[in-house]
């Protein structure tokens, strides 16, 4: 039942302005993808060309193979089987929770209906909801009866427009558990869009990094994170900062802190001079190492403290130290580069 | 945006464009614009006339009437603003924000004299004040033939059942203001040193000014609107100069110089209305929640529900006691065909101009739906302006573009077929309803707007999502959320039809008698009781909305 998805170089444009362009990827049946980008990027502009409430200007979207988007062709979305949550969850006021459910259910016969009422609110954990209306239901509620309301007639595909934003922090991560869970459950393709990167990182197996329209990496959280593409997607996912260095040879770095081994593109010759990405974890906090650097700045994060530092060049660091290693800001501490990955840009 | 995105076009495109969206041409945009172009029209022709003054017909005016008509219309419209401000204020005030015996009860009970159309409670009051009526001749009695109360006829008893009939709107819409400000901001007040009278007169006062203000503007144009009420106290205003212009001096000239100056009063009444009305979009409205009433004491736990009291007897209880004695005392002789046939009427023209103007602002709603943007949203205030438009004024606006229509297709016939032809247009229900239109199109057009509104984009596209076709789009989502406001936006129209009198009079077919218009008819002879009746259906109907609209503001 699950779909596979592809994207094949979509663009979209409204008047004068590219909101997409050259977008592919492709999701395998039963994965959750999602689209990560800061707002106006276009990620839910490709949501809503997926689900076929817009037509693509360029390009080809295919639902299991079957092209259901191209420029003067486009399958309405009734006809899609794709569902879709949207971010103010859309919910229908004048039908209780049990109308909203079974509200895509029309043409199945009345006893399946109420089946599939039950086990779905069941998924979700609504049970003993069905009479209650949109509006007596908790933020966190009514985005569970959105979901159930969308699986309910077992679509090819679901589509999630930043489904927690609306949710505190604390409900949002564990309703995130959740709906991964029940996804995998009902082993149902997803894409969804989002500006959170935690959110991201703990829902989906592939990420879209999106910016200016255009996607600047298709993988896994690890890989976007120690493996990034380029400079946007370095800056945007996670923390860290760039240090200037200098290419020795074809599997060496020289900056401030020490030498870098490992590979980096090819691009980067001898001599030539480059951008190093290091992440807080990258510098490692030690007491015997002589090189030394100036707290100007810590933050408390409970099991570890986040330190900006200042480095004998004057430039900037950060270091995530384990939270019993308490140094006063201005305080000089010892300081070991401890690299996995490295990340290096042409300047 | 077509245009811009097709440079090369040449210029006649470009006013076509106006009616294009994404290269096809909008049935919606020409749907506005037909409606603008149906409002602009009787204001055009009145207003032309004020631009093309008649020397002749002027002379005569200024000399004569004008004078006073400009003194008596803004006297009435300042002394109503301003008392119908003050007591619509002090009890919103009270119910919304203090606590005391009867609080609850005269909270809903003091939005009452709205199913009064304010020319019932002035007839009302002239029966019983004037030198005939009961009050009158009892002092007489009691205190010898010398005694007299002060003339109910004048300008200070057609302000006092204005003020009335019409402080509920201030009453209203202030009293949401206070409700809606919270206790935060007091309370930051009195932590600041300020005691309770200091509080309102410093915090709440302004925060709910915009509010205030805005039923003000409400009062002064439908001061300036009225008609019956001023005709029963003989009080001329520009409306009923504009009637006698027309019905009794036979000059439509001098109808339409008088309409085109009652219109410049209304514009500047509407200006800072719409100014005002962006100043209550931009004030933010605090949570409400767990508020706590003052609790008057002393003086004041007495005397605040004697006040509400006796407004609500003098406004409310008093007339309708009145009416339904006189109407009694009539009924035997009265409650005859003749009376059904009116009825029938009022409720046939209602009914038809409920549904007419219901489905066009339905239509007008979703044509700014369907076409979001700066333009869409001017051209549908403009649409709407009709309300603020007095009934006299559209009545000549519309009758005399109708004439000119009738005497070109006379004209015509006579010269094509040589044939003699009646008029086409005028005199008929079609001229009527378009005046209707004109007029209450905002009335109907608020209500469907807020219940369009809560039917957002998204749920449209999760309808779709879940596989449902337009057709079942409308049916299953559209009209079950669309229901309540066009249930809402029939009645009010229903009930401000049957009530309207100067449209009804001016351009009804002939001997199209309404409950309206004989109630114009009795009370332009004095015959109270024999008034009564048709008010009694009038008030019944207009309890209606009331109802409705203290089930929503309850609380």
């Amino acid at each position: 039942m699950a779909a596979h998805v592809e994207l094949i170089s979509v663009g979209k444009r409204f008047g004068e302005k590219e909101v997409v362009a050259d977008l592919s990827f492709r999701l395998g049946p039963g994965s959750i993808g999602c689209l990560l980008g800061p707002s106006g990027c276009g990620k839910t502009t490709v949501l809503r060309l997926i689900a076929g409430f817009e037509a693509v200007s360029s390009g080809e979207i295919l639902l299991n193979g079957e092209p259901v988007s191209r420029p003067g062709h486009s399958v309405p979305p009734e006809r899609r089987r794709v569902g879709m949550v949207f971010q103010d969850y859309a919910l229908f006021p004048h039908l209780t929770v049990e109308g909203n459910v079974t509200f895509g259910l029309h043409r199945w016969p009345a006893r399946e209906r109420a089946a599939r009422v039950r086990e779905l609110l069941a998924l979700v954990g609504l049970e003993g909801h069905e009479r209650a209306y949109p509006h007596e239901l908790s933020g966190g509620q009514q985005q569970r009866v959105a979901l159930a309301r969308a699986l309910a007639p077992k679509p090819e595909l679901l589509l999630l427009d930043e489904p927690f934003s609306n949710l505190d922090v604390e409900l949002r991560e564990r309703l995130g558990l959740e709906l991964r869970q029940i996804l995998k459950q009902e082993g149902i393709t997803a894409i969804l869009v989002t500006h959170d990167q935690q959110e991201a990182f703990a829902m989906a197996d592939e990420i879209g990094v999106m910016h200016a329209g255009r996607l600047q990496q298709w993988d896994t959280a690890y890989r976007l994170y120690h493996q990034p593409a380029n400079r946007f997607v370095a800056d945007f996912i996670g923390q860290g900062v760039f240090l200037p260095g200098t290419v020795l040879n074809s599997h060496q770095i020289e900056i401030e802190l020490g030498i870098l081994n490992g590979s980096f593109p090819s691009e980067c010759t001898k001599g030539c001079a480059v951008d190093v990405l290091i992440r807080p974890d990258d510098i490692v906090h030690d007491d015997t190492s002589p090189l030394l650097a100036e707290v100007v700045h810590k933050a408390f994060r409970g099991a570890s403290i986040l330190y900006t530092l200042r480095l004998p060049s004057g430039g900037t660091a950060l270091s995530l130290v384990p939270s019993h290693h308490d140094h006063a800001l201005g305080e000089k501490i010892g300081i070991r580069l401890d690299v996995d990955h490295v990340v290096a840009f042409k300047r | 945006m077509s245009a811009h995105a097709l440079p090369e076009r040449k210029a006649p495109s470009a006013a076509f464009a106006f009616f294009r969206e994404r290269g096809r041409l909008s049935a919606w945009r020409l749907f506005t614009f037909t409606l603008c172009v149906l409002v602009a029209i009787p204001l055009l022709v009145v207003a032309s006339s004020l631009l093309h003054p008649d020397r002749e017909t002027w002379r005569h005016l200024a000399d004569n009437v004008l004078p006073e008509l400009i003194r008596h219309t803004l006297l009435l419209t300042l002394g109503v603003s301003v008392a119908a401000g003050i007591l619509g204020t002090g009890l919103a005030w009270l119910t919304a924000v203090c606590d005391f015996p009867g609080r609850r009860f005269f909270s809903w009970s003091l939005m009452l004299p709205l199913a009064l159309p304010a020319y019932v409670t002035g007839f009302v009051l002239v029966g019983l004040l004037d030198f005939t009526g009961p009050i009158a001749t009892l002092l007489r009695q009691w205190f010898g033939p010398e005694v007299r109360l002060p003339p109910i006829r004048s300008g200070g008893g057609a302000a006092l059942a204005l003020t009335l009939a019409l402080y509920p709107y201030v009453y209203l819409l202030a009293r949401h203001a206070f409700l809606s400000q919270g206790k935060r901001a007091l309370e930051v007040g009195q932590s600041l040193g300020l005691s309770r009278r200091q509080g309102f007169l410093r915090i709440a006062l302004p925060l709910a000014r915009p509010w205030i203000a805005g039923g003000v503007a409400l009062v002064a144009m439908e001061t300036l609107a009225d008609f019956g009420t001023v005709a029963v106290f003989n009080y001329d205003t520009f409306t009923t100069g504009i009637y006698k212009a027309w019905y009794s001096l036979f000059s439509l000239p001098a109808a339409a110089q008088l309409a085109s100056l009652l219109i410049l009063f209304v514009f500047v009444v509407l200006f800072l209305e719409q100014r005002l009305r962006a100043g209550m979009r931009y004030t933010p409205t605090g949570r409400s929640a767990g508020r706590e009433r003052l609790v008057l004491t002393g003086f004041g736990r007495l005397a605040a529900p004697l006040f509400c009291g006796a407004v609500l007897t003098v406004a409310f209880i008093v007339p309708v006691g009145q009416l339904l004695w006189w109407a009694l005392g009539v009924a035997a002789q009265d409650l005859d065909l003749r009376y059904w046939a009116y009825l029938g009427r009022s409720l046939l023209l209602a009914g038809m101009a409920a549904t007419l103007i219901t489905a066009t602002a339905l239509l007008l709603a979703y044509a700014r739906r369907q076409q979001r943007g700066a333009l869409t949203d001017a051209m549908v205030r403009f649409a709407t302006l009709g309300y603020a438009v007095p009934g006299a004024v559209l009545a000549i606006g519309i009758y005399l573009p109708i004439a000119w229509f009738d005497r070109l297709y006379i004209g015509l016939m006579g010269e094509l077929f040589g044939r003699e032809a009646g008029p086409l247009l005028a005199g008929t229900l079609l001229a009527m309803l378009s005046a209707y239109l004109v007029r209450f199109l905002a009335v109907a057009h608020e209500p469907l707007a807020a219940a369009l509104q809560r039917i957002t984009p998204s749920m449209d596209e999760a309808a779709r999502s879940l596989g449902l076709c337009s057709r079942q789009l409308i049916q299953r989502v559209h009209l079950p959320l669309l229901k309540g406001g066009v249930v809402t936006a029939m009645i009010l129209v229903f009930v401000d039809v049957m009530k309207e009198m100067p449209i009804t009079l001016m351009t009804r077919p002939f001997g199209w008698d309404t409950l309206a218009t004989r109630i114009f008819e009795m009370t332009s002879e004095g015959e109270w009781e024999r008034a009564a009746l048709p008010a009694v259906a009038l008030l019944v109907a207009g309890l209606v909305p009331v109802i409705l609209l203290t089930r929503q503001t309850e609380r």
